[in-house]
């Protein structure tokens, strides 16, 4: 989209507006040309071809026509005023028609000849009433059942589409999905140009949404399958492999809220914009690390979002001020806002796509997720760990700093394999937290595994969590071995002593 | 044959209110409007008003009675609705659709 080649010149494009569709369609629909537009009932075909009409009007001032031969305009309107569109308000400013056809087969009688010039009689009207430039039919196939002669029907049907195509409509044709074929009554030999295949299917009881464009004559795009999922603010398409690394990066530095940590981040803590893993077992303390780095970015007057999907909010800041960090104060200042949710609420795609919108809303400076690994528990899709990478590149290209923690499972030994979810490359720092059994007691200790672009200790460090937050207390190295807990206080005290 | 030529025979407010929808002078349409007057003729004689919509002269018509075939005739009177497409050229159908019955000429 951003750097587009010779074949784009040659094939106009027109931007569907719809958040990622865009970019696996290289720029949008063929401009001029159909497209047909297919899936079973209920995927979204009508809320895809209604959006691409909106935006059309509200974007790149190109008016619209929607032909709609099974939903009445009153559903379509009502439909997509709950996605924030007044359709009424457009048609009454001429910049959109509704057109509804009713075809009522008990009505008709059929003798002798005829052809559908009423049809084309009606859109011309409309498109030349607005000046359209896109028009909709949905779903025409609905033409088949209500008239007895399919020969003629499809002859009509291929004038229309040239007709279309004559007076350079960039059109959308939607159809239902057929047993062996792309449309039951097999649209897409008329509808050569482009191809979309909307799918509704359900993995493990939780229902995904998947788009793909299965051609796309005269213009390369976007092969995969893609999750879209349809939210407040309408379609949205996530795509992933199209996106590109791209964002700045910032040289400033940010503490991570806890002190000792900036120490061992080279005195300076992470990078703005950069993203912070915390992983760890259970009980190894990332939520409160994930809350001291709130409490720091919130100190400094910045804004900062904390997705907790394991704690509600009021547990979340009762559990923190234990430790003495005031998350509420925050909350006051409206410098923190808590999204706290279970995880199961939503598919993991709806997830991110509420992610996107708060985070956008609220311009945060930084954003804590507590913690990603259960977001992904229920959902061992590997496409949907892709969508989860398309989260933190936002994150970056937005200059959002964000930490996230993921929960391990295992012994220590083993939690340098893997983050839990297979997402550390990603990551420009990782932070292992570990609980240490020696000496009939637990220690908590805290290591960076990795910290992109600066250097860093390769000391484990032990920290406690006590009145002030989460501090690391000093190294005491004795018989070439660090040492923790009460051998540590031990050897203080002996050393105070002395 | 214009959009508001109107050939009414009989009473001011005829029983049977007919509606010719057809698309400029094709061969279909003219055809559709032959057979129609000549059925209504032979069956209704004195009792109709046939009405041509030209959608060529007022597009705008067509969406009202939800037209998309042409010709297509409408009876809007008597009461339900009923619609016929093509050119009319099957007498026997075109009674049916408009539920009218056949006139019987009187033998004596």
């Amino acid at each position: 989209m951003k750097t587009p080649d010779t074949l784009d010149r040659q094939l106009p494009k027109a931007p569907t507006g719809i958040a990622g569709l865009d970019e696996i369609t290289e720029g949008g629909l063929p401009r001029g040309r159909p497209t047909l537009v297919c899936g079973a009932a209920g995927c979204g075909k009508t809320l895809l071809a209604a959006e691409f009409l909106v935006n059309g009007v509200l974007q790149h001032g190109e008016p619209g026509v929607f032909m709609s031969f099974e939903e009445s305009s009153d559903d379509l309107v009502a439909n997509m005023r709950s996605l924030g569109h007044d359709l009424d308000v457009l048609q009454a400013e001429g910049k959109l028609v509704i057109d509804q056809v009713k075809i009522e087969r008990s009505e008709i009688e059929e003798t002798g000849e005829y052809d559908l010039e009423g049809m084309f009689i009606r859109l011309d009207h409309a498109i030349r009433r607005i000046g359209a430039k896109r028009v909709v039919l949905d779903t025409i196939e609905a033409l088949f059942s209500g008239l007895p002669n399919q020969a003629l029907l499809r002859a009509e049907l291929r004038r229309l589409f040239h007709w279309l195509k004559d007076r350079g409509m960039t059109a959308i044709i939607t159809g239902e999905r057929g047993e062996n074929t792309l449309t039951r009554y097999g649209l897409e030999e008329y509808v050569a140009d482009c191809v979309l295949l909307l799918d509704h299917r359900i993995v493990d009881q939780v229902s995904t949404r998947r788009l793909r464009v299965v051609k796309y004559r005269g213009s390369a795009h976007g092969t995969n399958e893609y999750p879209f999922l349809i939210g407040t603010n309408g379609l949205s398409v996530l795509p992933i492999t199209s996106l590109r690394l791209d964002h700045q990066a910032s040289g400033e530095r940010v503490s991570t809220g806890v002190r000792g940590l900036d120490g061992m981040l080279g005195g300076q803590g992470v990078f703005r914009g950069s993203s912070v893993l915390i992983s760890g077992t259970a009980g190894t303390g990332k939520s409160s690390v994930g809350a001291s780095f709130v409490d720091a970015v919130c100190a400094r007057g910045e804004k900062a979002v904390l997705f907790a999907y394991e704690e509600s909010e009021s547990q979340l800041i009762r559990n923190m001020k234990s430790i003495g960090i005031d998350l509420g104060r925050w909350k006051a200042a409206g410098l923190l806002e808590i999204h706290a949710s279970r995880p199961t609420l939503h598919g993991l795609e709806q997830h991110l796509v509420a992610m996107y919108d708060i985070v956008r809303a609220s311009k945060a400076d930084a954003v804590v997720i507590d913690p990603i690994s259960n977001l992904v528990m229920s959902q061992p899709d590997s496409s949907l760990q892709a969508t989860l990478i398309r989260l933190i590149d936002f994150l970056k290209q937005q200059g959002v700093t964000s930490l996230f923690t993921t929960l391990t499972h295992g012994p220590v030994t083993e939690v340098f394999d893997t983050s839990g979810i297979g997402v550390s490359s990603l990551m420009d720092s990782w932070i292992v937290l570990a609980n240490l059994e020696f000496n009939g007691e637990r220690t908590r200790t805290m290591q960076v595994v990795k910290s992109r672009g600066m250097p860093h200790s390769n000391q484990v460090r032990e920290f406690v969590l006590g009145d002030h937050g989460v501090e690391l207390v000093d190294v005491f190295v004795s018989d070439q071995r660090v040492l923790t807990g009460s051998t540590r206080k031990l050897r203080e005290a002996l050393e105070a002593r002395t | 044959m214009n959009a508001a030529a109107r050939a009414v025979a009989g009473a001011t407010t005829p029983e049977w209110q007919l509606k010719l929808y057809v698309a400029g002078h094709t061969a279909k349409s003219m055809a559709a409007l032959d057979n129609l007057k000549h059925l209504c003729e032979t069956h209704l004689a004195g009792r109709y008003s046939i009405e041509v919509v030209d959608l060529l002269v007022n597009p705008q018509l067509a969406a009202g009675d939800q037209i998309l075939a042409v010709p297509t005739l409408v009876r809007k009177v008597p009461e339900p609705m009923r619609k016929i497409i093509g050119d009319l050229s099957n007498e026997e159908r075109v009674l049916v659709g408009l539920d009218v019955r056949p006139y019987v000429r009187p033998s004596r």
